[in-house]
Formats: structure tokens, C-alpha cells, sequence
């Protein structure tokens, strides 16, 4: 048995090995082509394809705007649907490495597909722009210089949030969110900035992803009669959450607050129960910057649907590479130069404008938002350039 | 826990349980008795929520949309059976896994293409939207209860069905010998189209009538097609009745689970299952 077991490992691991070489290395004929290669790993099909195309357009506006080129060089894309799945990532990823010997990776929404690509794009040194995902890791523990984020991490809108709840003076916090990781890291980040300023976190509460029977979380509310509860939830969790928060009757009492993800794409399920329910995040309705003006009519004209927050971390994740690009005067070889470019650039985002931290994680204001007739409403800048502390990260 | 609490803890549990019996019922059913396993289950579960959602937006009344429902859910019913699961009986259960597998991958992507892939909300029925108060902070939707009620009444209506009607009684006989059923002059084909389209059918009004207060979202199916299962096993596959024990139990696990054992909550329910099965392998209830 022992033997027979150590003979089948030694096959499977020379057959790895065998299997690595046998895979094609940086083709010649790739620079000939003289395009920019970019790999777009996003999901498009599932749950958050919607997301995946945004971002996707968002990208190709950025484009479009620069006369179909980036850094002088013109682009080719090659797309890979990611299908929101962690276990096929590593594979998907090598595909637009090692098959398209891509330039750039951009990708992806899922953070756990996202966790994966990273460390593939870590062993390959790839270039990589993560457009959404919000692990904390990907801009912590595995920080690399070749990976960026233009998005958020799970930290940022979550400490801010805890600014603003303690300055509106409530004392007592119940937090409920998924037991997973970016729950755990949003409540973690709302905690530190809540008890920081002299707050009490009375009880932390999570339920196993992705259950949404929530009546006993808010019986137990009820029940400890707290000045304020805090969550994270997103999609159709979030819209279940807050019709049960306001069925039970607790939002007249006991007021609501959390990530921006709470509202975000889901107002219109949610109705008259989410109305004057408090969020923060890195982008928001009616903000008054001539630059998300702008970047708003021609993405509707474009597409001809209104963009989001997905389709502004899409059209940066553009932009960073073009800084990026304009550095070198489009020469992807001068790799060193690339890297350092895309890290002193100054992105004019529709969200503001922003620059990355030392962990390539952007640096940016997170407002505070109120839903009202449907929008998330603007009210104010919850936190001034908010950096994200990059625990773990040694770069 | 304070009194008042921990009986406000035990509707939330009962309520649970109820809706998951209902649910759960339709699988049992076509497991049960037709000996298939259905993993599509999930699938007419989503289906129905989602007809929730678009007969209500034409109807404007989501009474109206659960009848037209309800009767679309038949339709279905006996057309699926009649295209493929016929084909299934005497097929081993990996043919059958395959083929609901596919099935849920087809209404997953019907659903995408013909609803999209957005969240959205169906309205509570203005006569059901009032609350009452429990406690000073707490008040309970009027809906909600009225969901149990439609459940309790269920239940009753099916045990009636198979217990004491002409219809149950050759169900039940289908059940334990197919070949001997026909061979005495019963359309047993018939009887399993019924029963296929039973099920199907309490699948997708368990899911509208869940859609107004769980809301409507792609991949929702699948949620609650794992603990439908542990509804099956530990009731005892075919039984009707175990089913609902076994749903009241799950309901009592898991809320009690998330309240006093908050960090092992995903987990009390499975150990309610294994507690059972090393009890009564065979689940609590054998057979109808």
C-alpha cells in the first residue's frame, strides 16, 4: 500500500513536471504583432456577469477616448470569462499568460478568483490591474510591484464607516455580516476606526455564507437594543437584509449602516426599505466633478445604459496603465520604468482623482451616501485620501 | 435569553422549519416514491420565484400570479416528465444526476436570458403588509405568518391526499411494486406524471410564495436545494410526514444553532443529520 502510494505520487509529480515544460515559454513572434496585448480575465456568465461587462466597457471607453490606443500603441484584447470560479482561475489565468503571452492581466470582480490570479501573476510576474476585488490580501500579504488595484480594499469603506458612526455619537455597535473573509476584513476594518474613536463593539455577529435566514439575528437585535448595527451584505443578500430590517420593524429604532455594497445595484429590489439608510464607498450619485460628468454622458452614449461603480474601476484600470504606457512611451519591455510610472501617476478618476499607496492601492476619498428616490446620494467626504494600511505587505 | 426572547426564537424556528418542509415536500415526493433524484429541484424552486416576480409586474397582484403559476408549474410539470424523466425510471441514479444537473445548468441560463441577471424585490400583498408589535423594538410581519399558515394547511392537505384518498392509495402502492400496480389494471404512468408534477409544482409555489420576503436572485435554487436534501434524509426518504418533523427539527437547529453557537452555526444542522442517521440510519420516518 505504502509503496503503491509513493510510486502513483512519484508518476503524478514527474508528469507535473514533464507537463511544465511542455508548456510553450514567451513566444519570439509576439513583439512583431507590435499591439499591446490585453488579457481580460472577467466574469460573463453567472452572478456577476453584469459586473464583469461593466468593467469590461468601462476599459474600452478609456480607450475609445484615447483614439482606440494606449501609450501610442495600439490594443488587442483577448478575453477569458472567469465564470466567478476560484477553482478554474490558476488555469484561466495561465491561459492569457502563457497561451496569449499577454502584457497586461485585468482582472477580476470574485475576490476568491482574484486571490489566485494574484499568486499567479506573483510566480509569472505578470503585470496585473485587479479592477474590483476588495481582499484586503491582494494589497497586503501579497503585495507584489506588479500588481494594482483601481478599486477598493474590503478595509477602506468599512474604517471610514466607523469614523462616521462615532462621530454621530452612538456608543453601542452590533455588527452582522457573512462569515467569510470579506466580511470578516470589512468588520474588522469598521471595529479598529469605532473603538479608535471610543466606541464599544457589544457583539459581533456573523451567519455562514450565503445564508440569508436572518430572523434570529434580528430577534437577538431586538433583544440588546444597541444605538446603531453595522453590516456588510451585498447583492441578494443585502436586498433580503434590508426588507427584513425593516419588516421587523428595528429601522424606526435602530438605525442601519454599512458598506456602500449594501445599496449598491440593489435599490430597486429593495424599494422604500432602504430609503435614508447611511453607506460609504469610493463612488456615489450626484457627486460634483466635472470629470464623472463627463465620463457619465459618454458612457451613456456609448452603451447606452448608465455606468456604475464597476464600469469607473474599468475605465482607471485604463487610465493606470496608460500613465503607465505614457512613461516609457509605450515600450512594455522597459518593464522597471512601466511599474514606476503607473506608481507616481495621478489618476483623474470620475470618482476624484486619486494615487496609489505603496501597495498600489489606491489612496482615495470615501464619501458618505444616503439612499434617496433610489440613488445613492452624496452627503459628504466620510474620509479625506483614506490609505489603506497594507498590513503584511513587505515591498 | 429572556423569556419573551426565547419564544420570539421559537416562532423564527417554526416559521423556518414550515417554509423548508414545503419546499422540501415536492423532493421527497419525486425521490421518494419515483425513486429519482432530482437535483433540478432547486431549479423549479428559483423558477417559481421568478415567475413571482414577472406574473406579478403583469398582474400587478401577486395572488393572481401565484394561481397563473401555479398552473404554469403543472404544465411544466408533465412536460418534463413526459420528455425525460420518463426515460429515467429504470436507469441507474448516475444517469439521473447527470441529466437534472443539465437541467439545472438550462434554467440557470433561461433564467439569464430571459430575466437577466439582476436582484430584484417582489411586493408584499397590501392586505398581508401590516406587522405585529412583539416587543418594544421588535414587530413581526403579518406575511410571514400567513406563509406558516399556507404551509400547516399544506401539510394537512397532503397527508389527506395520500393517506385517505383513492388517488394516495395507489401512489403508495406505485411506490413498493411498480410492475404489480399495472398489472393490475392501474395507468401507473399516469400516476407518476401526477406525482413528478406534484412535486415540481410544490417547488415553485414554495418559491413564490417565498419570493416577497427572500427576494429574487440568480443561483437562489441552489441554496436551498443542499438543506432540502438533509429535509429528505433525515425524515426518511418518501415520507411525507417525516419530512415535516425533520424540516421543524432543522428549523429548531439552525436557529438556536445561530443564537447560542453563533461561530458553529453552519454547522448545527449537519450535526442534527449525523445524530439521526447514526440513530435511525434509515431517517426518522421510513416509507409514506
Amino acid at each position: 500500500m505504502e509503496q503503491g502510494f509513493n510510486r502513483r505520487r512519484f508518476l503524478l509529480s514527474t508528469a507535473g513536471i514533464a507537463g511544465g515544460l511542455a508548456l510553450p515559454g514567451a513566444p519570439l513572434f509576439a513583439q512583431s504583432a507590435n499591439k499591446i496585448r490585453v488579457g481580460l480575465m472577467l466574469p460573463y456568465t453567472g452572478t456577476y456577469a453584469a459586473l464583469g461587462t461593466a468593467i469590461t466597457n468601462g476599459f474600452k471607453l478609456a480607450v475609445e477616448q484615447g483614439g482606440g490606443k494606449l501609450g501610442g500603441r495600439e490594443i488587442e484584447y483577448f478575453t477569458v470569462d472567469d465564470e466567478s470560479d476560484a477553482a478554474k482561475a490558476p488555469e484561466n489565468a495561465n491561459k492569457l499568460i502563457k497561451r496569449d503571452n499577454v502584457d497586461v492581466l485585468i482582472g477580476t470582480v470574485h475576490s476568491g478568483v482574484a486571490l489566485a490570479m494574484t499568486r499567479v501573476a506573483r510566480e509569472t510576474k505578470t503585470l496585473l490591474i485587479v479592477p474590483n476585488a476588495g481582499a484586503d490580501e491582494i494589497t497586503g500579504p501579497l503585495c507584489s510591484p506588479s500588481i494594482f488595484r483601481t478599486s477598493f480594499s474590503a478595509w477602506q469603506p468599512a474604517y471610514a464607516m466607523g469614523q462616521v458612526m462615532a462621530e454621530k455619537k452612538h456608543k453601542n455597535v452590533v455588527t452582522l455580516s457573512w462569515k467569510y473573509s470579506f466580511g470578516e476584513q470589512s468588520v474588522a476594518g469598521f471595529k479598529e476606526a469605532f473603538e479608535k474613536a471610543g466606541g464599544k463593539v457589544v457583539k459581533e455577529m456573523y451567519l455562514p455564507f450565503p445564508n440569508v435566514e436572518f430572523q434570529p439575528y434580528l430577534t437577538e437585535i431586538a433583544a440588546l437594543k444597541p444605538d446603531a448595527v453595522f453590516v456588510f451584505f451585498a447583492g441578494g443578500g443585502a436586498v433580503k437584509f434590508v426588507k427584513d430590517y425593516d419588516a421587523a420593524g428595528l429601522k424606526k429604532t435602530i438605525p442601519l449602516y454599512g458598506s456602500g455594497f449594501l445599496t449598491d445595484g440593489t435599490l430597486e429590489a429593495q424599494g422604500d426599505s432602504a430609503e435614508g439608510i447611511l453607506t460609504t464607498l469610493h463612488y456615489a450619485d450626484g457627486l460634483d466633478i466635472a470629470k464623472d460628468k463627463a465620463f457619465r454622458s459618454a458612457y451613456a452614449m456609448a452603451f447606452k445604459m448608465q455606468p456604475d461603480v464597476y464600469s469607473v474601476q474599468g475605465y482607471d484600470a485604463a487610465q493606470l496603465f496608460a500613465a503607465g504606457l505614457a512613461g516609457v512611451g509605450g515600450d512594455v519591455t522597459k518593464r522597471e520604468a512601466l511599474i514606476a510610472a503607473m506608481e507616481k501617476a495621478t489618476i483623474d478618476s470620475p470618482r476624484g482623482r486619486f494615487t496609489l499607496s505603496k501597495a498600489h492601492n489606491p489612496v482615495q476619498d470615501i464619501y458618505l451616501r444616503k439612499v434617496e428616490a433610489k440613488q445613492n446620494k452624496v452627503i459628504s467626504v466620510a474620509a479625506k485620501a483614506l490609505a489603506d494600511p497594507a498590513r503584511g505587505c513587505r515591498m | 435569553m429572556d423569556f419573551s426572547t426565547f419564544l420570539i426564537q421559537l416562532l423564527n424556528s417554526f416559521q423556518y422549519g414550515l417554509l423548508l418542509f414545503l419546499v422540501a415536500s415536492g423532493l421527497t415526493l419525486i425521490f421518494g416514491i419515483m425513486g429519482i433524484i432530482n437535483l433540478a429541484h432547486g431549479s423549479f424552486y428559483m423558477m417559481g420565484a421568478y415567475m413571482a416576480f414577472s406574473l406579478t409586474a403583469l398582474s400587478g397582484n401577486l395572488l393572481v400570479a401565484i394561481v397563473v403559476g401555479v398552473a404554469l408549474s403543472v404544465l411544466i410539470g408533465f412536460l418534463l416528465e413526459w420528455a425525460l424523466f420518463s426515460r429515467l425510471y429504470k436507469r441507474d441514479h448516475l444517469d439521473q444526476v447527470l441529466l437534472t444537473y443539465g437541467l439545472i445548468l438550462i434554467f440557470e441560463e433561461l433564467r439569464s436570458l430571459l430575466v437577466g441577471d439582476d436582484v430584484h424585490g417582489v411586493p408584499i400583498p397590501e392586505l398581508l403588509s401590516a406587522s405585529i408589535q412583539l416587543s418594544e423594538t421588535l414587530s413581526y410581519p403579518v406575511y410571514r405568518l400567513f406563509m406558516s399558515a399556507v404551509c400547516i394547511l399544506l401539510a394537512i392537505v397532503m397527508y389527506w391526499l395520500i393517506r385517505h384518498t383513492r388517488l394516495g392509495m395507489m401512489i403508495r402502492a406505485g411506490s413498493s411494486n411498480r410492475e404489480m400496480v399495472q398489472a393490475l389494471g392501474i395507468n401507473i404512468d399516469l400516476i407518476y406524471r401526477i406525482v413528478f408534477g406534484l412535486g415540481v409544482t410544490l417547488a415553485a409555489f414554495a418559491g413564490m410564495l417565498a419570493a416577497p420576503v427572500s427576494s429574487v436572485y440568480p443561483g437562489m435554487g441552489n441554496q436551498v436545494l443542499i438543506i432540502c436534501f438533509v429535509v429528505v434524509v433525515i425524515g426518511g426518504v418518501g415520507s411525507v410526514w417525516g419530512a415535516l418533523v425533520a424540516a421543524l427539527l432543522i428549523g429548531l437547529a439552525d436557529t438556536f444553532g445561530k443564537v447560542i453557537a453563533p461561530d458553529y452555526a453552519g454547522l448545527a444542522v449537519y450535526v442534527l443529520m449525523a445524530a439521526v442517521l447514526l440513530w435511525r440510519p434509515e431517517g426518522i420516518f421510513r416509507r409514506i
